[in-house]
């Protein structure tokens, strides 16, 4: 036994346990915690008190986070430039960082609401998961009112990872982040309660190419390795400032790192995945993936390109520059032609994520202010308009058909009003939050040289502004009751309808509804339960409000950037 | 670059040979003669699984097997450097252990509970 100890202590020099300041990483050690506890709650607890405590530990453990995470950007401990490495360096807390962890929590909370919402059309996660879709197993889950309480550890461990995401230091580390916040998003995409072959298609495709881009990014760190020697972001941005750059490992490397975390972004090449993984995935997680999962994944690649690439600026901005005008142009053009509200929403997530990578391009803290007050400003729009996604319902679930959108307005003012707000917001109308972040953005890519970008960027803004006026007018302009294909007085289609009807055609209906939603196909407006009404409320007050005073939260976001991330 | 060359050629030679004997050389000098455990599936030695009739579907309880597994077989991969280097590590690598394996028993609790070991 003791000569076994000998030789150990000779091959390698004594081991020193790294010193690992708790108290910084408390924020992701929190939801941890509350995720492990809620998979014992899963496993020992009985079926009817699950629910009802796994809402409460969620939102209790990342309202509790965000709190830690307000008092260490408060704390003398941070140094005012600058910020601390933690666990050894593989984990930085600086103001940043603090910023886009804030950001995650405080979506991530608002996204939990939403998925904790059930009074709307008797919830949005499936009863049994693994029974095979349409089968009596199935339905018998359905009948007995279950639906998958293992959402919430999910939705905790992705948000464990999205806040490590853009908070690791090392590449490693990063590369655990990223599988630590797909794995649970791949599981939650194929828990839809309907059309469980689409929720399960989109879990297989997302799942598929998610693990597909990990390869290529876990490539690009062995390229990266081999050419610095380490996985220390610090230590590679050393390694290629002392070299000049230009050698061919690191350039393969950052390509391929790049094209792990433009998927993650869904940036135009690596976008495929995004519009059937939002349309299948269930609406609140579409919700959460579109709001925080972009979050974090733009706050890893901000970091990425910042610290271990930032001397390299000239050899990676050609390439993001082709990527973000690429993403702009594709993203907007084939928006266009959507006609599921869902996947045009995914499309216009696309061409955001284009947008931000133009202030990407400009490696300035000006560029890493206005990214970091987009996504914030992005976030509370997206989740309010998925909200509203869930409402608009007809028998087979949610009425995601445009033309099922018709007349909206009349049937329901509020909510085609803050609906037009969000999208309003989205195409950056002033006196919306979409208008400033687009304008900081495309500020600061101008600031850095990048116009041909801001005159593509303003010229797609102008094309996705046509399809959400072509929303907006379909929501207020035309009646449900006038549809284009066949025109014809309002009276004889709905007594058309009351014949089909009688003719033993489509009648599910329970309640009955005015004549004039007779037309469209049993398309109902659910009244909000008091979750999905608070979202919306905060997804539109965070649109307005920030559009009419957003100097508080763009000051927040400059400050943060002012030093850049620390080294 | 210069010296990758052999390298470069050796591959080249490498992919020529494995293709020409996978497809050309068995099929030219090989003698064929099957029986039974020839045409049988190949599993390790054992008899192989019985596969469903008319069907090549195999039922989803392997799976949650298989995962099983996988999980326990990495653990092992983590608790061997630490068994080997057991004192120089000392109780941080204690604890860290520690925590791990109770992550692990609470991944397998849940799958406990639900009915995951039961094959029947």
């Amino acid at each position: 036994m003791n000569t076994l100890t000998v030789a150990g202590s000779l091959a390698a020099p004594p081991f020193q346990p790294p010193d690992i300041d708790y108290g910084l990483l408390l924020p992701m050690l929190v939801v941890f915690t509350a995720g492990v506890l809620a998979v014992l709650v899963e496993a020992f607890a009985p079926r009817e008190v699950r629910r009802s405590f796994q809402v409460g530990l969620s939102l209790l453990a990342v309202g509790a986070a965000f709190g830690l995470t307000l008092v260490q950007a408060a704390s003398p401990q941070l140094p005012e430039t600058g910020g601390i490495l933690v666990a050894g360096g593989t984990v930085a807390v600086d103001r940043p960082t603090l910023f886009l962890q804030a950001v995650i929590l405080l979506l991530s909370f608002v996204s939990l609401l939403l998925i904790a919402e059930r009074r709307v059309g008797d919830g949005s996660f499936a009863a049994e998961a693994a029974a095979v879709p349409g089968s009596e197993e199935e339905r018998q889950g359905i009948l007995a009112g279950r639906e998958h309480s293992e959402v919430y550890p999910l939705v905790l461990f992705a948000v464990l990872g999205m806040l490590l995401f853009p908070a690791a230091n090392d590449l490693l580390t990063m590369f655990i982040a990223l599988e630590v916040l797909s794995m649970p998003l791949y599981l939650l995409c194929g828990l839809a309660r309907r059309r469980r072959l689409l929720s399960q298609e989109a879990a297989v495709k997302y799942f598929l190419l998610g693990a597909f881009s990990s390869a290529f990014f876990l490539f690009g760190i062995a390229m990266i390795y081999g050419y610095a020697g380490s996985v220390r972001l610090s230590a590679i941005a050393d390694a290629a400032a002392a070299a000049g750059g230009g050698e061919v490992l690191l350039l393969l490397g950052i390509a391929l790192i790049a094209v792990g975390l433009l998927f993650k972004i869904g940036a135009v090449p690596f976008h495929n995945w995004k519009p059937d993984v939002y349309q299948g995935a269930p609406t609140p997680i579409t919700a959460f993936m579109a709001s925080v999962t972009l979050v974090s994944a733009f706050g890893a690649m901000l970091r990425v390109f910042y610290v271990a690439f930032g001397a390299m600026a000239w050899d990676w901005r050609p390439m993001i520059w082709v990527v973000a005008i690429l993403t702009m142009v594709v993203g907007a053009v084939v928006a266009v032609t959507q006609t599921n509200v869902k996947r045009l929403l995914a499309y216009s997530s696309v061409v955001h994520a284009g947008f931000i990578l133009t202030a990407l391009a400009a490696t300035s803290a000006q560029g890493l202010g206005a990214s970091l007050f987009y996504l914030a400003v992005y976030g509370f729009s997206t989740i309010g308009a998925f909200a509203i996604v869930t409402l608009v319902r007809d028998s087979q679930g949610e009425a995601v058909r445009l033309d099922q959108w018709r007349g909206l307005a009349r049937r329901s003012p509020l909510l085609a009003l803050s609906f037009a707000l969000f999208l309003l917001g989205f195409a950056g109308i002033p006196l919306t939050s979409g208008f400033i972040a687009k304008f900081a953005v495309f500020e600061a890519a101008l600031a850095a040289g990048g116009t041909p970008l801001v005159v593509v960027g303003v010229l797609s803004s102008a094309v996705t502004a046509f399809f959400y006026a072509r929303i907006i007018v379909v929501m207020f302009f035309t009646g449900a009751d006038e549809p284009a294909e066949e025109p014809g007085s309002g009276a004889a289609v709905a007594e058309s309808a009351h014949a089909q009807e009688a003719a033993g055609g489509v009648s599910v209906r329970t309640r009955p509804a005015p004549a004039v939603t007779e037309a469209a196909p049993q398309v109902e407006v659910v009244k909000p339960g008091l979750l999905s009404q608070a979202v919306i409320a905060i997804g539109a007050a965070a649109t307005l409000v920030l559009g009419v005073v957003p100097q508080p939260v763009l000051d927040l976001a400059t400050q943060a950037a002012q030093h850049l991330f620390v080294r | 670059m210069d010296s990758y060359a052999p390298i470069l050629v050796l591959g080249v030679i490498a992919v020529g040979f494995a293709a020409f004997s996978v497809v050309f050389a068995g099929r030219l000098a090989g003698p064929r003669r099957y029986n039974r455990a020839k045409l049988d599936a190949y599993e390790c030695g054992i008899e192989p699984t019985p596969q469903p009739s008319g069907g090549g579907r195999f039922t989803v309880k392997y799976y949650l097997t298989a995962m099983l597994f996988i999980v326990f077989d990495i653990e092992i991969i983590f608790l061997y450097p630490w068994a080997v280097h057991y004192q120089a590590l000392g109780w941080f690598g204690f604890f860290a252990v520690l925590l791990f394996l109770v992550n692990v028993s609470i991944a397998y609790a849940y799958e406990w509970r639900r009915g995951g070991l039961e094959w029947d």
